[in-house]
C-alpha cells in the first residue's frame, strides 16, 4: 500500500446510482424479455400448422379478453411492459457501460483473456446490434413498413415474403445467434445479479443458461429456416 | 548445484515508465542477462534497478514488501495477465515460468481507482476507504471469547475463511475489463456477514461499501470472471453472488442504496 494521501470521495447517494441496483435492473428486465421470447417463439412456430392456424393466432392475441375488455387491451398492456423493459435495460447497459469506460481511462498495451467467455465478451455490442434488429423486425412484420409485401398483407403472407429473401434471412439468422450468446451469458449473469448462484449450483445455472439460449435460438431459426428452404409457403 | 551450472536466461523488458500521476508514460525497453530461472520475478526486476543505478538511470519504482505472497503489495501486469501466468503474487512467481529470450511486458494495475504514482506503483489507498465505509464490526470485542460460545456453522466459517483470505492486491480490479473492484468489495462484506459478529451492521455495510466502491471509479461487475481466474487466493465469484443478496435483502428491508 502507498502512503499517498488522497481524498476520500463521496459516495452517490441516489436510489438508482448504486451499480448493483442497475444490475438488478438489467436482471429482471432481461427476466421479463425472456419470458416474452419464450411465449412469441410458440406463437411463431404456429406457422408449420398452416397459414390459416398462423393468422388466426395472431388474430386471437388482439382479441384476448374480449368483450369484457376493449380490443388489443393485452396486447397493448403486453407491449407497454416490453417496452419499458427494454427502456430499462438499454439504460442500465449505458450506464454501466460509460461507469465501466471511466474505470479504465488508461488502456493496457498488452492485456490477454484468461478464462472469459465469447458469450460475455460479446455482451454489449450484442446488445446494441439486436436493439437495432427489433426496430428492423418491428418495422418488417408487425407494421409491414420494410416488408416485401409492404402493410396491407396478413402476418402469414409478411412472414413468407421476408423470409423468402435471401439477405433478409441471413440478417435474422445473425441476430438470432446473437440473441443466443446474450442469453448464455445474460441468464448466468442475471442469476449471478439476484444472488442466486454458487458453487454447488453453478453447473446447473450454466446449464439453464446453455439450454434456454439453445431452446430459444433454435426455436426463432426454425421457421425462417422452413421458408427460406421451401418447407413452409 | 552451483550457479555457475545453472542456465542463466536472458530477457527483454518493455516496462511503463512514468514519472508521476500528471504525466504522460511510455514503455521502455531494457535488456536483463544473467536472470536465474530461482530468482523470484521481484528479484529479477532488483537485478534490472541494480544494473540502473550503476548507470545513473532512474531504478524502476515497483511496490512491494513481504515478499512471500501475504501482504499484497506486490501487483503487475505481466504480458497482460495480472500477477503473470501462476496464480499466485508476483514475489511467489518464478523466472523458471518463463524462457530464455522472452519479451516480457510489465504494466501498472490499469484502473480510474488506482492512479499511477510512479512507474509501476499505483495507490491502492481506494480499497482503504472502501473498508472504511463499511468493513469492519464496531462492537467493542475484547480479548478473545471462549471459542465454543457463539457456535458458528462449519460451512460459515470455511465461506467466511475462504472470502478472508484476500489480501487486498487489486489483482482483480486489474483483471476485469470493467475495471470493477467487486470481487474484492464481495470479499470483505461475505467475510463478515457470514460471522455472528458481522451481522447487526451486515445491510449498511454492503450498502455503504457499494456505494464507496462505485464513486472510487471503480466500475460494475458484468459477471465476467476474468478476477476470480487471476485471484492470487482463489477467491470465487460466489462471493459476489452473496454481496448481491446481501444487497437486494438490504434493499428489501427497506433500505435506500446508501444511507
Amino acid at each position: 500500500m502507498t502512503t499517498q494521501p488522497a481524498q476520500r470521495r463521496a459516495p452517490k447517494t441516489g436510489r438508482f446510482d448504486s451499480s448493483v441496483v442497475k444490475k438488478t435492473v438489467m436482471a429482471v428486465s432481461g427476466i421479463i424479455m425472456i419470458l416474452y421470447l419464450l411465449a412469441h417463439m410458440v406463437g411463431n412456430l404456429k406457422a408449420f400448422s398452416g397459414a390459416e392456424s398462423f393468422n388466426s393466432y395472431s388474430g386471437w392475441i388482439r382479441t384476448i379478453g374480449e368483450p369484457a375488455l376493449p380490443t388489443q387491451t393485452v396486447l397493448w398492456i403486453i407491449r407497454l411492459v416490453l417496452l419499458a423493459a427494454v427502456v430499462l435495460h438499454f439504460w442500465a447497459a449505458i450506464s454501466l457501460w460509460r461507469q465501466a469506460r471511466r474505470a479504465r481511462p488508461v488502456p493496457y498495451v498488452t492485456k490477454k483473456r484468461v478464462q472469459q467467455s465469447f458469450a460475455s465478451r460479446t455482451v454489449r455490442w450484442g446488445g446494441l446490434i439486436l436493439a437495432l434488429f427489433i426496430i428492423w423486425h418491428i418495422l418488417d412484420l408487425t407494421l409491414g413498413a420494410v416488408n416485401p409485401v409492404g402493410h396491407d398483407s396478413t402476418p402469414y403472407d409478411r412472414l413468407v415474403a421476408s423470409f423468402s429473401n435471401i439477405p433478409i434471412t441471413a440478417f435474422y439468422v445473425v441476430s438470432m445467434l446473437l440473441l443466443g450468446l446474450h442469453l448464455r451469458h445474460g441468464i448466468f449473469a442475471a442469476t449471478q445479479t439476484l444472488g442466486q448462484t454458487n458453487k454447488k449450483r453453478e453447473r446447473a445455472v450454466n446449464g439453464l443458461a446453455y439450454v434456454v439460449a439453445g431452446v430459444i435460438t433454435v426455436g426463432f431459426l426454425l421457421v425462417p429456416l422452413s421458408v427460406a428452404f421451401g418447407l413452409i409457403d | 548445484m552451483t550457479s555457475t551450472e545453472t542456465p542463466m536466461m536472458s530477457l527483454t523488458l518493455r516496462i511503463w515508465r512514468q514519472r508521476d500521476r500528471t504525466k504522460k508514460g511510455k514503455m521502455v525497453t531494457y535488456h536483463v542477462t544473467d536472470v536465474s530461472p530461482d530468482m523470484s520475478f521481484l528479484e529479477m526486476l532488483d537485478v534490472l534497478n541494480e544494473k540502473l543505478i550503476l548507470d545513473g538511470d532512474d531504478p524502476v519504482a515497483f511496490d512491494h514488501d513481504c515478499r512471500e505472497g501475504i501482504c499484497g503489495s506486490c501487483g503487475l501486469m505481466i504480458n497482460g495477465i495480472a500477477h503473470g501466468p501462476e496464480q499466485a503474487t508476483v514475489c511467489q512467481l518464478h523466472m523458471r515460468s518463463f524462457s530464455d529470450g522472452d519479451v516480457l511486458d510489465i504494466e501498472p494495475w490499469r484502473a480510474g481507482g488506482f492512479p499511477v504514482v510512479k512507474d509501476l506503483a499505483v495507490d491502492r489507498s481506494a480499497f482503504d476507504r472502501i473498508i472504511s465505509a463499511g468493513g469492519f464490526i464496531s462492537a467493542p470485542t475484547g480479548t478473545a471469547p471462549e471459542a465454543h460460545s457463539t457456535p458458528v456453522p462449519k460451512k460459515n466459517s470455511d465461506a467466511a475463511f475462504d472470502a478472508a483470505t484476500c489480501i487486498g492486491c487489486g489483482a482483480c480490479v486489474a483483471a476485469c475489463p470493467n475495471g470493477s473492484a467487486m470481487l474484492f468489495t464481495a470479499a470483505k462484506v461475505a467475510h463478515l456477514g457470514l460471522m455472528p459478529q458481522g451481522q447487526p451492521e451486515r445491510d449498511t455495510r454492503v450498502l455503504k461499501m457499494v456505494a464507496q466502491q462505485d464513486a472510487e471509479d471503480f466500475g460494475g461487475c458484468s459477471n465476467i470472471g476474468e478476477c476470480s481466474a487471476v485471484c492470487p487466493k482463489g477467491i470465487s465469484m460466489e462471493t459476489i453472488s452473496r454481496l448481491n443478496h446481501d444487497l437486494l435483502g438490504a434493499l428489501r428491508a427497506g433500505a435506500v442504496p446508501m444511507s
